[in-house]
């Protein structure tokens, strides 16, 4: 088990290096460099002046030295100019004495995720700020998505072919079919418009970030659970008409056993195996509708951040968003799979 | 003039699909008379779930189809007529001219255009790009899934480490770095459609060879013909204004344009290749795990001994026998792209804005949604209704293929 998490580990972190350097390769092609000068410095800039412009500011050089510099494996740049010295490691023009004094390394390894030049503020503030807005939706959307989900399949596949089973799997494809630009966008003109005129929510969720509450929190939460809900809702059913044809079902119900204490106390366990893995799988579908839904309802968490930092090549801060979100995606699968080993038995003996 | 009612709306609405109504009613007239002979399609009308579907499909695709040649539409999508800005559905025209529809249906949004043109007209963007985006990820999926499958080892780790790095990528963030102007102008979408299009190539030529290289004489007609056709179409769909790349620094030369029949946007090109790019490691892990399971067969077995090309095992042994899943999956995978297509549109990017699709009208329409809900709301159930008949298309599929 042991040597089996290193191995995971070992290939994670391959991946997170090889993810994060395309992402870093597709943001320093030259042409988005130049929209990124032109919006920091002004847009009539000649071609002289943004060459200048990146030249000065350490978007110059080759990407591999960049990419090892932003690692914090290869010295940070350093520039000397009249007025002192300016510097990866360093904020602003600084006189000899203090850039003499800076780190020479300054990476994510050492633990300096950089500067942003959307927000003009340190990456790792705006990134941990902006989580925690979106680990408060994600926690609602998992308490209301996965009970939800585990009953309705539960429900359904009790007793295959029956109206119950019909009805509620007919529901779980609709979910599944419905993106969440599409019901989120119905639900808002439903429930918020004055022109159907029930305004029982709010329609956007800006308000949530600092007071929410059921009004404005709950339509966000209930458009991502329900793009998940219907998909972990069809597994879970698959999983339970699977055990409820086995051998040992046939048998408690041969001994007499209640058909209520059959699914609570012999099916349903074993039904859950399944769905756990495919809740954990679930989670990078999770992060693109927290992205569209942080959009449509206003609510300025990770999602957003992504849409800002990608909309304005933001270097640095968006790899701190593809590294978080891709530790997320890994670390999600790697749970999932130790966690299938740790719930069913007949993997772990054999 | 009186604005319409409800009912009126609706009857001039249907009245105005009936080349819609007519086809579908002659497609399901034939289908259920010659129900037997049909083979998997044919089995499909035996359940109600997967005829629903096939309905709610096969009514979008007409609608694409019809709308795609002016037959459906009452306006032009993108034309803006004086004061019918957010006009409510059913408002006449102020002022009418000779031959003009007299009603916007499902009123104008907030550029006074159309919405029932442009929902029609949005189909056909859909039809267009989602179930070919859905055949090449396939093609690539097969063509690296089944070697990856059925050989094993380095091929095998090296191509599902691949696999698994892009599905870790969340879809969002690869839109916004591959959809852009900028990176258009670095000629990244060229390199990868150079790359994922020669997929189809490679796949139809080992299929046709692996056949037929036993008879000579036939495989040396029928390969170049095929092939020679194919490439043609492959340059023509690479190469554009006489350029495979053509960025400012540097170029590569082309198919002349004299032998280039069609040209594609670099804005649709960019969206079908990162729709395809997304799409085939999902495919090539469903391909892959399939292969796992059959080449343990007994019939794999005796292809082998009976001394098979590894080839000719893979794509007409394995691969057939494959067919169920894949032919589900692929129900789904129109969908999804369906899907992608909004989200792409959602965030106002690669389409021109101009763009009559279901995104683009979406995102345009939610500004106002507290206001006016008409431009917003008939997109995106047209994209619900759409997914959702691909979805039960899908389920129907796999009932009736489950009963063999």
């Amino acid at each position: 088990m042991g040597l089996f998490i290193l191995r995971r580990s070992g290939v994670m972190l391959l991946t997170a290096l090889c993810l994060t350097f395309i992402v870093f390769f597709l943001t320093n092609l030259y042409p988005n460099l130049e929209k990124l000068a032109k919006t920091q410095g002004n847009f009539r800039m000649s071609d002289e002046a943004v060459a200048s412009w990146l030249d000065a500011n350490g978007y110059g050089g080759s990407m591999v030295s960049k990419y090892g510099q932003w690692l914090g494996v290869l010295p940070g740049w350093t520039r000397e100019t009249e007025d002192g010295y300016s510097g990866r490691c360093m904020t602003g023009t600084v006189s000899a004495e203090v850039a003499a004094e800076a780190s020479t390394f300054c990476g994510i390894l050492q633990g300096d995720w950089g500067y942003s030049t959307r927000f003009k503020d340190e990456v790792s503030t705006i990134v941990a700020e902006r989580l925690g807005n979106t680990g408060r939706l994600m926690f609602w959307v998992l308490v209301l998505m996965i009970p939800s989900a585990l009953i309705i399949g539960v429900l359904a596949g009790m007793r295959e072919g029956s109206v119950t089973d019909r009805s509620l799997s007919t529901a779980s494809i609709l979910t599944t079919a419905t993106p969440e630009y599409v019901s989120g966008v119905i639900f808002i003109a439903v429930f918020t418009s004055s022109t159907v005129g029930l305004k029982w929510f709010k329609g956007t969720a800006t308000s949530a970030m600092d007071n929410p509450n059921f009004e404005n929190f709950f339509l966000p939460v209930l458009t991502i659970a329900l793009y998940g809900m219907g998909y972990i809702a069809r597994m879970t059913r698959a999983s339970m008409t699977e055990v409820m044809t086995a051998q040992y079902i046939r048998t408690a119900r041969l001994k007499g056993v209640s058909f209520h204490n059959i699914v609570m106390k012999h099916a349903l366990r074993n039904a859950l195996i399944a769905p756990f893995t495919v809740i954990m799988l679930q989670f990078p579908w999770l992060l693109n509708g927290v992205v569209i839904v942080e959009t449509l309802f206003n609510y300025k968490g990770f999602g957003w951040i992504l849409v800002e930092a990608a909309g304005n090549n933001d270097i640095e801060l968006l790899l701190a968003v593809s590294v978080v979100s891709v530790f997320v995606v890994l670390i999600t699968q790697l749970i999932s799979d130790i966690g299938y080993v740790y719930l069913n038995p007949r993997i772990r003996i054999s | 003039m009186e604005p319409l009612s409800a009912i009126e709306i609706a009857g001039r609405i249907i009245y105005q699909l009936s080349p819609v109504w007519i086809s579908l009613v002659i497609l399901y007239a034939f289908s259920i008379g010659f129900k037997r002979r049909l083979g998997l399609y044919g089995k499909l009308f035996d359940s109600p779930i997967g005829m629903i579907g096939f309905g709610l499909v096969m009514f979008w695709v007409f609608t694409g189809v019809y709308g795609a040649m002016d037959m459906i539409i009452t306006h032009d999508p993108l034309s803006q007529l004086s004061g019918m800005k957010n006009k409510v559905p059913g408002t006449p025209l102020r002022s009418p001219e000779e031959g003009q529809y007299e009603w916007y249906l499902l009123g104008g949004d907030n550029l006074a255009r159309d919405v029932f043109s442009r929902l029609v007209k949005g189909a056909w963007e859909v039809i267009k790009i989602a179930p070919m985006a859905a055949v090449f990820a396939f093609m690539v999926g097969i063509t690296l899934g089944l070697p990856a499958g059925y050989y094993g080892g380095r091929l095998d780790t090296a191509l599902s480490f691949a696999a698994n790095l892009i599905l870790a990528f969340p879809v969002i963030l690869l839109f916004y770095l591959l959809v852009t102007p900028e990176i258009v102008a670095t000629g990244v979408p060229n390199y990868m459609a150079i790359v994922l299009f020669v997929f189809p190539i490679i796949f139809v030529g080992v299929l046709l060879n692996s056949r037929y290289y036993t008879r000579p004489k036939l495989r040396n007609w029928l390969l170049p013909v095929v092939l020679g056709t194919i490439i043609w179409f492959y340059l023509q769909l690479v190469s554009n204004g006489g350029y495979l790349i053509n960025t400012p620094e540097y170029a590569i030369w082309g198919l002349p344009r004299a032998m280039d029949m069609f040209d594609i946007p670099g804005g649709i090109l960019v969206v079908f290749v990162s729709v395809v790019f997304v799409n085939s490691p999902t495919v090539f892990r469903i391909v892959r795990g399939l292969t796992l399971d059959i080449k343990t067969r007994d019939y794999v077995a005796a292809a082998q001994t009976r001394g098979e090309g590894p080839w000719y095992i893979m794509l007409w042994e394995i691969l057939p026998n494959a067919r169920g899943p894949l032919i589900v999956d692929f129900c789904l995978r129109i969908g999804y792209t369906t899907i992608l297509l909004g989200t792409l549109g959602f965030f106002g990017l690669g389409l021109p804005p101009e763009s009559p699709d279901w995104g683009s009208t979406i995102n345009d329409g939610r500004k106002l949604l507290s206001i006016y809900l008409h431009p917003a709301l008939p997109p995106a159930f047209a994209l619900l209704t759409l997914v959702l008949g691909l979805n039960l298309l899908a389920d129907g599929l796999r009932e009736e293929s489950l009963k063999d």
